[in-house]
């Protein structure tokens, strides 16, 4: 088994499939009914992307798993998920900076990976790409009416951009694993990426009227399986059917 | 039924047109794009459909439809393959399709999909299938399934769903 290229695919599953579960919650639950089909259909497209890379890593594992398996009987120390996606929703701020931030990275990641040597990565990244487009707008326009809302929108906006900003600089490390996918054309250059969205998202924060934070500090360790406590929570939910039925079917 | 010798392929093409999409049903695989090609792998008839979108819950549906489909034709030696590129488009949706869409009230995709007007926060002129009218407004991006938009005519005061053209 190639086990590079399995870690490196679980890691783009995994953001998809945490950060989906996380948009998911607010089902039932969102600001307002248009909100809420939005953001269950934007979790949509992540779980299916999930489900699209995991059938391929277990191809590439080659072990007789299928991708429910993947997802339903790892644990934490086995998701590579970015520390940022596993955060809880918060308010409405919260979730929509988040979204904006990493949807308007992992466009540009996509695009990047539609020239990725991998056919199936490349295929995938096209099709992806299409729905990433939506939820950038999506989000941007939230960024703009709260940034520029009300006292308290904007306030609120503001303290979520600040909060989510600690966890950005892990979505632009390139440890080993990344340096050898992109050297076998793979991969993707996520430090040339950085400029193109520093660029992006400053243009819409100002045009939102909010302060862009000072760079730190960062949460990190995702990529390798060290998590918050957060993960294994969604993790005990989501998981628990297949652990207390096993093999159990729809 | 049984049939011996292997249908032709255009025949094939025919009988897909019976699988219906579970979530808007006058539309059939066909008409939506969905199926890519259609072949014979030695004695194996190889179908290769595509979903519209990543996470679409009807593409299981579809699966199974249109093995219902060949079965009842009297095929069962078939292979029923999903591939995701070339990404689907709303370009590949028939003009039939679109006329469909139309009459029962939801409105179909305008333009072209390589226009990138959308990033730039640009709408597209979306006409009532109701009255016709282009006073229209988006309300929404995301509608009651993935592949549509939420809008509302101005005019009629009607609410309705888009085609999105991606």
């Amino acid at each position: 088994m190639n086990q590079d290229l399995f870690k490196f695919l679980l890691r783009w599953a995994d953001n998809s499939l945490i950060h989906g579960q996380r948009l998911a919650q607010w089902c039932g639950h969102g600001p307002a009914l248009e909100e809420d089909i939005a953001l269950t259909n934007t979790a949509l497209d992540y779980i299916g992307q999930a489900t699209n890379l995991y059938k391929y890593a277990a191809q590439i594992e080659g072990q007789g798993r299928d991708e429910d398996q993947i997802a339903f009987l790892r644990d934490e120390w086995e998701y590579y998920n970015l520390v940022l996606l596993e955060q809880p929703n918060g308010d409405y701020a919260f979730t929509m900076a988040r979204q904006f931030l990493f949807a308007t990275w992992y466009h540009l990641v996509l695009n990047e990976m539609m020239q990725s040597q991998d056919a199936f990565l490349s295929g995938f990244a096209e099709k992806s790409a299409k729905e990433l487009k939506y939820h950038v707008v999506h989000a941007r326009d939230w960024m703009l009416r709260m940034g520029d809302g009300t006292e308290e929108s904007h306030s609120r906006i503001q303290k979520a951009v600040d909060e989510v900003w600690a966890y950005l600089p892990e979505m632009f490390e390139m440890d080993e694993l990344d340096q050898r996918m992109l050297q076998q054309g793979i991969g993707v250059d996520l430090k040339k990426i950085q400029t193109q969205w520093r660029s992006q998202i400053e243009a819409v924060l100002t045009e939102a009227t909010l302060r862009i934070p000072a760079d730190g500090w960062g949460h990190t360790g995702g990529k390798n399986g060290k998590h918050s406590e957060h993960l294994g929570y969604i993790l005990a939910e989501m998981q628990y059917l297949q652990r207390t039925y096993p093999g159990a079917k729809w | 039924m049984v049939i011996n010798e292997q249908p032709n392929t255009d025949r094939i093409w025919e009988w897909m047109k019976e699988v219906e999409d579970p979530e808007i049903p006058v539309l059939n695989v066909i008409d939506l794009g969905v199926v890519r090609k259609i072949g014979y792998e030695g004695e194996t008839l190889v179908v290769t459909i595509t979903p519209t979108y990543s996470g679409c819950p009807a593409m299981k549906t579809i699966e199974k439809d249109i093995a219902e489909v060949l079965e009842e034709y009297g095929v069962n030696n078939y292979r029923i393959e999903t591939v995701l590129s070339p990404a689907w488009t709303t370009d590949w949706m028939s003009d039939e399709g679109k006329l469909k869409l139309h009459q029962v009230g939801i409105a179909p995709p305008v333009g072209h999909s390589a226009d990138k007007s959308l990033l730039m926060g640009k709408i597209r002129t979306v006409r009532c299938p109701i009255c016709g009218s282009e006073d229209t407004q988006m309300v929404s991006q995301f509608g009651s399934t993935a592949c549509k938009a939420l809008y509302k005519c101005e005019n009629c005061l009607e609410p309705f769903d888009h085609f999105k053209c991606i």
